[in-house]
């Protein structure tokens, strides 16, 4: 029998004392494509970047264990040897330059020179780069991926959907690649997108190159994973061909106990209401999501999903109202009045609120505790947690009890409420960002992509947060989401965007053919207060 | 048909370009506010200074020829992600201690150059190493770094010519040495050296209307644009690629398989052998060597010279490095004298010479920083900055 590409055995790592990984064996044959699940903070990536080398693990106490590869034993002690080894990895984060082109960022480290006397003399790494080569790799490369765009174009303001085929694209560009570890590729991406992703990934696994998949999306890795592997905790819970697995199996074998993953039963929603929020003609220039003369009233109390295909501006919306991004245009808010654009400040204290869609960017401040990232903003903009004495003083102990109250509602996987959020879990990173926004009590609330990167249980946990918010609180909710399920899930209706501005309304029940053809701009606002 | 969409929003981010470039008077002149500020202070002073036109020529000339090179060795850290190396004085030593060599081995003219920015440079290469692994240790502060160093490492400098020369380290020209003493003496002097470098090929231009000729040291400016040329290369090249990957981010670099510290090093050493070679050629044009003195403000002057030149601490260009040259010499020219015409007093000149070189550092980080923080405000704000109500 031939050897399997790849086999972990008895991995085990701790961080600071706190175990994260206990003997967790996993095999993968040539061509396979595995998937690997498990809740936020089960240690996916960790075992990933075990594999691939990455200086955190190093810097960390290393690991125990052992890797094989074709049945060769390997040390993988930094990404270097991990490309000799012909593995790839797209990470769970963004590794890319913005500042140079897409064609440096696939060739990265891997560039093509023209030789020369100095070359000759002292090594490769003097040979002028040679970017008629490297530019046609590229292209070479992003075909492969299906992505049309120039390959000369910076990668500063590409609109991540990009981003992420971009970095497939790098690692496909390795000649020599056996093994590519795909860490959440899928959580940035629309559904249309995340489908040309599953067809490039089967034509790789034709091709002979192991994939080890990682994603929250379960249906995906049913469709695409010969296996899949089920961490709980750092320990291998279940280990199945996906033909024996089912949604609901892997549900509960990742989280233990049962999920229950139906949609909600739907209330009708009143249209003529007066508006909460107007928004006309509204211009925000942001990069890769411009919005150009949108126009849109939110009802009070209802869950608007936005939707719409990437590059579409539909992620322009929230950040331009909220002042992250320069915009121009009228926004008002019942109770309140005209909302300042391009202050931030002046949207805070209208009583709306954002949950961003890049919360390492600017969602979170990466080296300061959990309790302080849930608190600052509400006390910096609202005053809360504070006590008064001679002066104000922050009340530490109300922002304890508030944070671990966060934890526990919103199941924050983490040592307490004084762990530096740099060391949480992507997922649970995400659900921080919304404990903070939800801190503000907003009567308005933005969220975008809030289920980015979140596994089904706390997925689910997010969502029944959002509609009981709603629905007790009575807070307006937009949500911008490439997922038009989870739209369809909680919200009474959803708004398309195309080329930055509204194409019409559909009621969450329209066929995904109605969905299909408004995001490509061919049916227009007809549908618009049908309901 | 997704694909299609793809190619959209493309063509629609190059219309954005093309939009931008309407503002382009008003974005040149907030990206070069510091080169045409200083440049618009040069003309004034310049006018004001009275100095015939030869004269101010010849000056310009001369000191573009001796600090071009120690400005130029700047650059690649900066690419590099390092900041401004202020670590060059290091460089400087490198430069010194060869003369201190050659003049020990009573050398003289082209060989005695030769041979003294030769030997500089396995000292700079040692130099630098070291710089590279201090800075390693301190990634995101080396330029603070780099200004502690240099007092440290002066305090070395001088223990090793006070107690060591003539000492520990023979020393066998007497009068190198202080008179009755060990040490080195105050100033040492490089004569028979002077200009072997600068006079290799002189050329005399005639300016119209003028007696005095404008004097051209040709083979000096061929060597600075030998450096141009070198650091264009390095840019080019892998090697360059990798500094400006890890310029950019080093945990990316890093996860590529980059060997981000070995990068690092390399950036340094690069830098110090090229201002020991710099200093070098300073030298040989001034002709002695201050030796407590002439390394200890290479670093803050090079550095003031290059922001004026509009570089920042993460960009610089060779351009950039020639223009700043260019502009902080003159000043440095006319100054003491347009502060004479215009107040009658040339202190007031001098006073303001020194606020060129160190309020221009501290004048052109605030600038660069101020830009910076005009990008990250909106930001900052909803991330947490807000200072209360
Ligand atoms: N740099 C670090 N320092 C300390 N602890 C860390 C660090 N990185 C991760 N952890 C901890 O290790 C555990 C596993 O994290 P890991 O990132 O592997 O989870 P994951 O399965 O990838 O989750 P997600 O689906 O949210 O990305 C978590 O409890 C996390 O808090
Ligand atoms: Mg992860």
């Amino acid at each position: 029998m031939e050897a399997p590409r790849l086999e972990m055995r008895d991995i085990s790592k701790e961080y600071f004392g706190n175990k994260v990984l206990r003997s967790v064996n996993l095999s993968v044959a040539p061509g396979e494509i595995h998937g690997l699940v498990g809740e936020n903070g089960a240690g996916k990536s960790t075992l990933m970047n075990i594999l691939f080398g990455m200086p955190v693990i190093r810097n960390t106490g290393g690991f125990e264990g052992r890797i094989f590869i074709d049945g060769e034993p390997v040390e993988v002690n930094s990404p270097y040897d991990a490309l000799e080894l012909g593995i790839g990895m797209v990470h769970q984060e963004f590794m890319l330059l913005p500042g140079l082109t897409i064609t440096e960022n696939i060739k990265i480290n891997r560039e093509i020179v023209k030789d020369n006397l100095l070359s000759k003399l002292l090594g490769k790494k003097l040979g002028i780069l040679d970017f008629e080569r490297m530019r046609r790799d590229a292209r070479k490369a992003l075909d492969r991926v299906e992505l049309n765009i120039d390959e000369m174009l910076p990668v500063l303001g590409l609109p991540v959907g990009f981003m992420q085929f971009i970095e497939i694209a790098r690692e496909l560009d390795k000649d020599s690649l056996r093994l590519l570890i795909l860490d959440e590729p899928t959580a940035v991406l629309t559904e249309k997108d995340a489908e040309t992703l599953i067809e490039v990934m089967k034509k790789l696994s034709r091709e002979g190159i192991s994939i080890l998949f990682i994603t929250h999306r379960l249906n995906e890795v049913l469709r695409v994973a010969d296996n899949i592997t089920v961490l709980r905790d750092g320990e291998v819970v279940g280990k199945l061909p996906s033909s024996e697995a089912t949604i609901e199996v892997l549900a509960e074998l990742m989280v233990g106990r049962k999920v229950d993953i139906s949609a909600r039963a739907r209330r009708g929603f009143e249209e003529d209401a007066k508006p909460i929020l107007t928004i006309k003609d509204l211009h925000v220039d942001m990069p890769g999501e411009r919005v150009s003369g949108l126009s849109l009233n939110v009802q009070e109390g209802e869950i608007l999903g936005i939707g719409g295909l990437a590059g579409h501006g539909k992620i322009g919306i929230a950040n331009g109202i909220m002042g992250l991004y320069p915009a121009r245009g009228y926004v008002h808010v019942a109770n309140y009045g005209e909302v300042e654009l391009n202050s931030p400040l002046s949207a805070l204290s209208s009583g709306m609120a954002f949950v961003s869609e890049d919360r390492r960017g600017m969602g979170l401040l990466l080296d300061e505790t959990i309790e302080l990232n849930i608190a600052v903003q509400a006390l910096l903009s609202r005053g809360k947690f504070l006590k008064k004495y001679l002066f104000n003083m922050i009340d530490r102990e109300s922002i304890r009890k508030h944070a671990l109250k966060m934890i526990k509602d919103l199941d924050i996987r983490c040592t307490g409420p004084n762990q530096i959020v740099r060391r949480l879990s992507g997922g649970n990173q995400q659900k921080v960002c919304i404990a903070k926004a939800l801190t503000l009590e907003p009567s308005i609330l933005f969220v975008s992509e809030p289920t980015r990167g979140i596994d089904v249980g706390a997925k689910k946990i997010v969502l029944d947060l959002l509609l009981q918010l709603n629905q007790e609180l009575g807070v307006t909710i937009i949500m911008t989401s490439s997922e038009l399920a989870e739209l369809r899930s909680i919200c009474d209706r959803i708004a398309i965007i195309y080329r930055g501005r509204l194409q019409g309304i559909l009621p969450v029940d329209a066929s995904d053919k109605e969905f299909g053809l408004m995001m490509a701009g061919e049916l227009s606002a007809v549908k618009e207060g049908v309901f | 048909m997704a694909k299609d969409e793809k190619v959209l929003s493309s063509t629609s981010n190059n219309m954005h370009e093309s939009q931008k470039n309407q503002f382009e008077l008003k974005w040149f002149l907030r990206k070069n506010i510091v080169p045409v500020f200083f440049f618009v202070l040069c003309v004034i002073g310049g006018y004001y200074s009275g100095l015939p036109l030869p004269f101010l020529l010849n000056e310009i000339i001369t000191r573009m020829a001796r600090n071009s090179f120690l400005v130029i060795s700047l650059i690649i850290p900066v690419l590099a992600g390092m900041g401004l190396n202020f670590g060059i004085v290091l460089g400087a030593m490198a430069g010194q201690f060869a003369y201190v060599a050659t003049v020990n081995w009573q050398m003289a003219g082209l060989t005695g150059f030769t041979t003294t920015a030769l030997l500089s440079i396995p000292l700079a290469i040692l130099f630098g190493w070291l710089t590279g692994i201090l800075f390693n240790h301190t990634k995101g502060k080396e330029m603070i770094t780099g200004i502690i160093l240099g007092f440290f490492a002066n305090g070395i400098y001088q223990l090793i010519c006070l107690y060591f020369m003539g000492n520990i380290i023979p020393i066998k020209v007497p009068s190198m040495l202080i008179p009755g003493s060990i040490g080195l003496r105050n100033t040492l002097d490089i004569k028979p050296m002077q200009y072997a470098l600068d006079n290799l090929l002189k050329i005399q231009v005639k300016i119209p209307g003028h007696v005095f000729p404008v004097s051209i040291p040709v083979a000096t400016f061929l060597a600075i644009l030998a450096l141009c040329l070198f650091t264009h290369y390095i840019v080019k090249t892998k090697l360059g690629q990798e500094f400006r990957i890890v310029g950019q981010d080093m945990h990316v670099a890093e996860a590529s398989g980059i060997n981000v510290d070995r990068v690092r090093i390399i950036a340094v050493i690069l830098s110090t052998i090229l201002a020991g070679l710099g200093q070098v050629i300073f030298l040989q044009n001034l002709g002695n060597i201050n030796t407590y003195g002439s390394h200890v403000q290479v670093g803050t002057f090079a550095v003031a010279a290059i922001l004026i030149g509009g570089a920042s601490v993460k960009k610089a260009t060779v351009g950039q490095a020639l223009l700043g040259t260019l502009l902080f010499h003159t000043l440095f020219i006319v100054s003491p004298l347009a502060g004479k015409n215009l107040v009658g007093d040339a202190m007031i000149g001098e006073y303001f010479r020194v606020f060129v070189t160190y309020g221009v550092i501290g004048v052109a980080l605030a600038l660069h920083a101020w830009q910076s923080l005009q990008e990250q405000r909106r930001i900052a704000l909803l991330k947490a900055d807000i200072s209360g109500e």
